[in-house]
């Protein structure tokens, strides 16, 4: 008998129905993914599952866990199966733990509730699994409230409350899209090593994720299961048109076309550029240490790195959206000085910007229209209406938008649709230079190649330059000319990506690349993920601010800090670069 | 925490001030004076009681000696109660206004913070449109007008319940004027819990609490009843007010020898010194107790301590 039985399983809303006949099995131990684009049903195929889906749901269909049939509205089973035999763990830790509740708490209430322990007994069991799930000093951890943890820790600490109860299955929805790669690696092998047999029902989008953890696969369109199987024939012969699409799709860091350097004019001069923001105690903290950087014509910059590494200072300092501490930034042979809003109309009509959440980019309480027209209305301010409305029209068309989405408004569009209108009004305005702060990282396989060769096409016709900013390797590596990989507020490599993704020079741009997934379960992944997490901006490390998580770290490393220097056609700042052999990648 | 408590105690000196002076100049505005009666005093009496009480003097010396007199701690002597300073008036009215308050504010947030509750986990059923009616009612009815009904209905024909203060016996008499008292704030407070609790309901934490199998009174104890009452928090430091006001019809009506009552005397009585002292007494104590709500918040939400 198979530990969970799903039967025809079907939710609609009103007249939508979101899951339509869905049937699958899950036996003790094994591992299952469950994969899809947004809004293909697999998020609302596990709620079912816990009996979690809100009010106005209807669902049929049956669900037998452990033999026992699950009943929609029988509060009273559901909680004796939910945490004790079904954990949970949920994209968002942020969300999804109590911000008023210290975590020790929260977990203990779960050992109390399934009364698996109670009083010291209880606190000791927790302080033990916050112990398992590798946060440091799991006693004083305890007493911690989530918003003081990382990312990453409260991922972790997600991980214990779902384990602590030793459930026979764990169910993983998008558990580590909040997260950077380094630390995506670190909670899949740790989900892995700490599940044993329970056995795991991982929802995700992303095909790297599942390739190498999962034993078998299902995918999800549009409501319904279109192929299921072992994950590495699916991989390697896939029968769906959709399956073959998603994997067509999912961008890969180990092949493809890599688009060659040029070798354009400077567009763009970043000198000595510096960022900070002082704190609440009055420290300051250099979110951006002397970085120089040129952005050339026609070209597709990246900047990478993990969370707080100053990526999106940088560019916000250039916008002069926030100041700069120190450094100069030059286009056009003016320097561009001041706040945003001080600058000659110019200088801000060339440099334009696109952000990550088209849905809040974009005011929902205006005409896209009037969203992609407003550029005009401050920079020709003279022109009529008519000729407005030709410009608004000929820039959607460009972005692949027709006349019907004019009196539309942004929540009539999906995302895919919505970032082509921030991208429209971006480019209405004809800047020079474009910078992306993620801008397709909200979106799944199809939209975001979709925006990627809309990009492309701008720059092609134009000559149009990007700073792209991400923290995707796979899609750094097949659209962006150069890369440089920022860490703790500072350039630790510039390169460019043919360069750097065959040989990468500095251990981190080594380790950021081997933590991206890779969607084939044959590319066996043979390092462990990088250790640790970025350090705080208010400690940072001596030396090498690298040092502390470099496997190749010696005594200099941990005492002088490394200049970047050139190396065989890159920059890098790296002590023992000739020194070390980093291997070649892909 | 200490430091911010002092220095919000420091930044509240300007506000009191300004609430003294202009009490100060508005009970001096109102026409008439302490000792005009219906038949006028003779020039000679009135002229000495004025240099008695120093009402000769030009308004700003005054105000600087009643001023002095207050960083002393005195209120003054009473215009009206010749044998009393204002001091000694309040002494008395105090401690049975305050039981009264608290009282109505205890029973506001116990029957508001359930009721809102229940309704917000039975949303749109009968029971929630049967609390939001009375909560809404509630609302809109004054005090001036609920506490004459009540009296009418309970005391006068059911005879339940005393309808004054005076003779009546033990906690019986306090049934109604705390009722009457608290009888908007549980609507108000029933509103807003509902509104917050629902709010917190939704969120992501709730639903993890659910997938961890904590039962609808776990997740309210452990999970949702403390975010939900930041709302309620915040609204405290208005319902105080709302109650201090609310007790000076209420003393009156029911006849209770409280603060509110000593005051709406000395308002018809030009009795300065009075008015002025239970003015500037209830301002401090609404600027104290809002100070206490505001460090209530941090201890509720980490996020706001970790300033």
């Amino acid at each position: 008998m198979s530990l969970l039985e799903v039967n025809d399983l079907r939710i609609r809303y009103g007249d939508n129905a979101v899951v339509d006949a869905v049937s699958f099995e899950v036996n003790r131990g094994e591992s299952v993914g469950l994969v899809g684009e947004s809004g293909s049903g697999k998020s609302q195929t596990a709620m079912a599952l816990l009996g979690l889906l809100p009010r106005s749901a209807r669902r049929t269909g049956g669900i037998r866990f452990d033999g026992t049939e699950i009943i929609a509205n029988d509060e009273r089973a559901l909680d004796r199966i939910r945490g004790r035999r079904i954990g949970m763990v949920f994209q968002d830790p942020m969300q999804a733990l109590n911000p008023y509740l210290r975590i020790g708490k929260q977990l203990r209430e779960i050992l109390l509730q399934h009364r698996i322990a109670d009083g010291a007994a209880a606190d000791a069991q927790v302080v033990a699994m916050l112990g398992r799930v590798g946060l440091p000093d799991p006693e004083r951890q305890f007493d911690v409230f989530p918003h003081q943890l990382s990312g990453g820790m409260r991922q972790r600490v997600m991980i214990a409350a779902a384990l602590i109860a030793e459930p026979d299955l764990l169910i993983a929805d998008e558990p580590t899209t909040a997260l950077d790669v380094t630390v995506q690696a670190q909670i899949l092998d740790l989900l892995e090593e700490l599940r044993d047999d329970t056995a795991l029902l991982l929802i995700t989008h992303d095909l790297g994720i599942v390739a190498g953890r999962c034993e078998r696969l299902l995918v999800f369109e549009k409501g319904k299961i279109v192929e299921s199987g072992a994950t590495a024939s699916l991989f390697t012969a896939p029968r769906n048109e959709h399956t073959k699409r998603l994997l067509a799709d999912a961008p890969r860091i180990d092949r493809g076309d890599i688009p060659p350097a040029g070798c354009g004019k400077t567009v763009l001069g970043i000198e000595s550029a510096s960022v900070s923001y002082s704190d609440n105690g009055g420290d300051e903290l250099q979110a951006v240490r002397d970085v120089s950087l040129s952005l050339r014509e026609a070209e597709t910059l990246a900047i990478v790195g993990e969370s707080g590494s100053g990526k999106s200072s940088l560019v916000r300092s250039i916008l002069g959206l926030i100041p700069m501490r120190s450094g100069r930034v030059v286009y056009a042979g003016a320097p561009l000085e001041g706040p945003v809003q001080k600058r000659a109309a110019a200088q801000r009509r060339d440099l334009q910007l696109v952000f990550q959440d088209p849905a809040s980019a974009l005011n929902p309480q205006m005409r896209i229209e009037d969203v992609v027209g407003e550029p005009l209305s401050v920079h020709a301010p003279g022109s009529s209406s008519d000729s407005r409305r030709q410009a608004v029209l000929a820039i959607l068309e460009k972005v692949g938008l027709n006349k019907d989405y004019l009196r539309r408004y942004p929540h009539q569009l999906s995302g895919g649709q919505a970032q082509r209108v921030a991208i429209a009004r971006a480019l209405i305005l004809e800047p020079k230079i474009l910078i992306c702060d993620e801008a397709v990282a909200a979106l799944d396989g199809a939209a975001r190649r979709k925006i990627l060769e809309l990009l492309k096409a701008v720059q092609d016709e134009s000559g149009l330059s990007i700073i792209f900013i991400s923290h995707d390797l796979s899609v750094v590596r097949s659209s962006c000319h150069r890369v440089a990989v920022m860490y703790l507020g500072l350039l630790i490599e510039v390169a460019n990506t043919e360069a750097l993704f065959s040989a990468p020079r500095h251990p981190y741009s080594r380790a950021l690349i081997d933590a991206s997934p890779i969607p084939d379960p044959l590319a066996a992944r043979a390092t462990a993920p990088l250790k640790g997490e970025v350090p705080s901006l208010r400690s940072p490390p001596s030396g090498c601010v690298f040092h502390p998580r470099c496997a190749f770290a010696e005594e200099q490393c941990r005492e002088t800090r490394p200049q970047l220097r050139n190396l065989e056609g890159a920059r890098v700042a790296c002590h023992r670069a000739e020194g070390i052999d980093l291997g070649l990648c892909y | 925490m200490l430091r911010y408590a002092l220095l919000r105690l420091l930044g509240a000196i300007p506000t009191l001030l300004l609430v003294i002076i202009l009490a100060f100049l508005m009970v001096h505005a109102a026409p008439g004076g302490p000792f005009d009666d219906e038949r006028a005093l003779p020039a000679g009496v009135a002229a000495n009681i004025e240099a008695v009480y120093h009402l000769d003097e030009p308004l700003p010396q005054q105000f600087l000696r009643y001023f002095s007199g207050l960083l002393q701690g005195d209120f003054g002597p009473s215009y009206r109660y010749r044998d009393y300073t204002v001091s000694e008036l309040i002494a008395v009215g105090l401690p049975v206004s305050l039981q009264l308050g608290a009282l109505a504010m205890l029973l506001a947030l116990i029957v508001g913070v359930s009721s809102g509750t229940l309704a917000a986990l039975r949303q749109d059923s009968m029971l929630d449109r049967v609390v939001m009616s009375f909560a809404m009612t509630g609302i809109s009815i004054p005090v001036f007008v609920i506490a004459p009904v009540l009296i009418l209905l309970l005391a006068v024909k059911l005879h339940w319940l005393p309808a004054g203060w005076s003779g009546a016996a033990g906690a019986a008499k306090y049934v109604l004027p705390v009722i009457t008292l608290a009888l908007p704030q549980i609507a108000y407070i029933a509103r807003l819990t509902r509104a917050s609790m629902i709010d917190i309901l939704g969120r992501d934490f709730i639903r993890t609490a659910r997938a961890q199998g904590l039962g609808t009174k776990a997740i309210i104890r452990v999970h949702a009843l403390k975010p939900a009452m930041l709302p309620v928090l915040s609204y405290m430091g208005p319902a105080i007010a709302a109650i201090l006001t609310g007790s000076v019809v209420v003393e009156q009506v029911f006849g209770i020898p409280g603060l509110g009552a000593a005051f709406v005397r000395g308002a018809l009585n030009r009795d300065y010194t009075l008015v002025l002292g239970i003015v500037i007494l209830y301002a401090a104590l609404i600027i104290l107790l809002n100070l206490i709500v505001d460090i209530l918040y941090g201890v509720i939400d980490p996020r706001v301590r970790q300033r």
